[in-house]
């Protein structure tokens, strides 16, 4: 038999974290979101692991905070009303300098929206989900087989740079069946000195905390973090470019924007267009560089997003605004279609003047 | 053949779209069909997003008149009786996913039982990591079971990988779904295979009753 399977990205998001080490899932049912949850409650009992389904959201987040305080592998997932209700505890894990995996597979909004696929809640994971200044990794996944490969990855880099991390998914991601290969990833093995693992009278406490009253103190904690966050900028860019090589015109779009756009630059290369397309992976760490470096050669840029124009924010400051930025969106649930893509890629390749 | 085509099996493993082409082909045969969405799970995937296809093929579709609005709550329409009531259509049953989906079958057992013209098929997908071996397959069948309260009397070996499938993806299949049948007693009844491996498989008559699907599902994101 093939040694691929067919998973929802839900379900294969959930076995990934199970292999990637996670033996405590916390959580509260959210559609589309709930396989994730679904799936944790079938497997966890069975390799003595934890599932739990909280009283609320709230509550989910702070057990978190209690697995992630002693070094152990831990997530919870929700969808966007949910990661509204988690960002006091979000806030608090960055506070604390604590590795951990939140799932945001969202929904239409603002409110109780809806619960067909958006990406609206992008400003909400890239500026820090929660009060104060911080951030989270934030990771996008473009098929089921990177909701596998980038759950290891989220988990990976969150140990690295003590850092909560979050894998921003969307309703299609969640919920499309896709063959996929569980091949693992790596487990690397990270200091955990600072984790609560009992002094055995041995040691000196760890405490973790975010509480620190003296204004000196605060100020030398958040410096401190942020130069932990500019290695993140430096060395952890993930990006995918598709038919850059010649383009005139640059796509920048993520998740299920980037899929639709893929199908969109088949066509519009097959009528001659030359475009191509800048796929961030990581949302934050965003892209920047290989975005400013392509505002030199192409004459403009697209944002294709599922929300009212947030993506194209963060390409205008990237780009120092070099360059148009047109925006292809929908919103609501509602996806781009091939064709929504293909008559903006007209309008961009008008443009005139290259370079 | 019976009157009444129930399709259960693990959640994905395909039952709403060989429901919606298992009903097609009835209608195509000229017998009067009805298609009943008893999925009050999952909001996704349903046959309710192929009711033009049916409606235009003259099958009679039942389903929650909420599903996909702002009420969609679980619950049953009463046309829903027209399963065991109207005998003189043929009706195919989509049931949700597991045993949770398959507790909402229960309700219609006691008359689909009395009348006794039925098939109750276990869908099932080798490819699917919770079915992925013949013992949890096996599992899966008792709860799902267990639930509606009914018998299984056949299984439908719908295995496959997608858009990666390949003729011999689906012929590795059939030692799997034997030895589920022998485990539980209950025969393979169809093999399901996309139209585009039909010819393939059926040229290697490894297979008998091979049925040809079509994918119904919506998937906006794919190149058409």
């Amino acid at each position: 038999m093939s040694d691929k399977v067919l998973m929802k990205g839900n379900e294969a998001l959930a076995e990934a974290a199970i292999m990637a080490g996670c033996r405590h899932y916390f959580g509260y049912p959210i559609t589309p979101q709930t396989e994730v949850a679904a799936y944790m409650s079938k497997r966890m009992p069975k390799i003595n692991g934890v599932f739990l389904q909280a009283e609320s959201e709230i509550a989910a987040i702070n057990m978190v905070i209690g697995v992630a305080s002693t070094g152990k592998r831990v997530m919870t997932s929700s969808s966007s009303p949910g990661i509204s209700l988690k960002s006091e505890g979000i806030s608090y894990l960055a506070g604390c300098d604590l590795p951990a995996l939140i799932v945001n597979v969202q929904r239409g909004g603002p409110g109780l929206g809806g619960i067909q696929p958006s990406q609206a809640d992008y400003f909400h994971a890239t500026r820090g989900a929660g009060h104060g200044d911080f951030h989270l990794l934030v990771l996008a996944p473009a098929s089921v087989q990177e909701m596998v490969n980038l759950t290891f990855k989220a988990f990976d880099l969150a140990e690295k740079y003590r850092m909560p991390a979050m894998i921003l998914s969307d309703g299609t991601m969640g919920q499309m069946m896709e063959p996929v290969s569980l091949d693992a990833g790596e487990i690397h093995e990270y200091d955990k000195s600072w984790a609560l693992t009992g002094t055995k009278c041995e040691r000196k406490p760890n405490i973790i905390n975010s509480l620190c009253l003296q204004p000196e103190e605060l100020e030398r904690l958040n410096v401190e973090r942020y130069e932990r966050y500019k290695i993140v900028e430096r060395d952890e860019v993930m990006y995918e470019e598709y038919m850059m090589d010649d383009a005139d015109v640059c796509i920048v779009a993520f998740g299920v924007a980037a899929r639709v756009s893929q199908n969109a630059i088949d066509k519009a290369r097959a009528a001659g267009i030359k475009v191509g397309m800048i796929r961030p992976i990581t949302l934050w760490p965003f892209p920047k560089k290989v975005l400013l470096d392509t505002a030199d050669r192409v004459k403009a840029f697209i944002s294709v997003e599922l929300s009212m124009g947030q993506l194209i924010e963060d390409i205008e400051l990237a780009t120092r605004c070099k360059k148009p930025v047109l925006l292809c969106s929908r919103v609501g649930g509602m996806i781009p279609s091939t064709d929504n893509v293909l008559d903006k890629i007209k309008e961009a390749d008008k443009i005139g003047g290259a370079n | 053949m019976k009157r009444v085509t129930i399709f259960s099996g693990h959640y994905g493993s395909g039952k709403t779209n060989i429901a919606v082409n298992y009903a097609l082909k009835l209608a195509a045969e000229g017998k009067k069909t009805s298609l009943a969405d008893l999925d009050i799970v999952n909001p996704y995937f349903r046959s309710k997003d192929s009711e033009k296809i049916l409606s235009d093929a003259g099958i009679r579709f039942i389903s929650s008149e909420y599903a996909n609005s702002n009420v969609d709550v679980p619950a049953l329409p009463a046309e829903a009786y027209a399963i065991t009531d109207d005998k003189s259509s043929y009706s195919v049953v989509d049931v949700g996913g597991d045993d949770r989906g398959a507790l909402a079958l229960g309700r219609y057992v006691p008359a689909i039982l009395a009348e006794n013209n039925y098939e109750m098929l276990f869908v099932v997908n080798a490819y699917r990591p919770l079915t992925h071996n013949v013992q949890s397959a096996y599992e899966v069948m008792k709860e799902i079971r267990t639930a509606a309260g009914i018998d299984f009397t056949g299984i439908i070996n719908n295995s496959n990988i997608g858009d990666e499938t390949t003729a011999k993806d689906v012929l590795a299949t059939v030692g799997y779904a034997e030895e589920l049948s022998r485990l539980s007693g209950i025969p393979v009844k169809m093999t399901c295979v996309h139209y585009n491996l039909y010819d393939e498989i059926a040229r290697t008559q490894k297979i008998t009753d091979l049925f040809p699907i079509k994918l119904y599902i919506r998937q906006s994101w794919k190149s058409e």
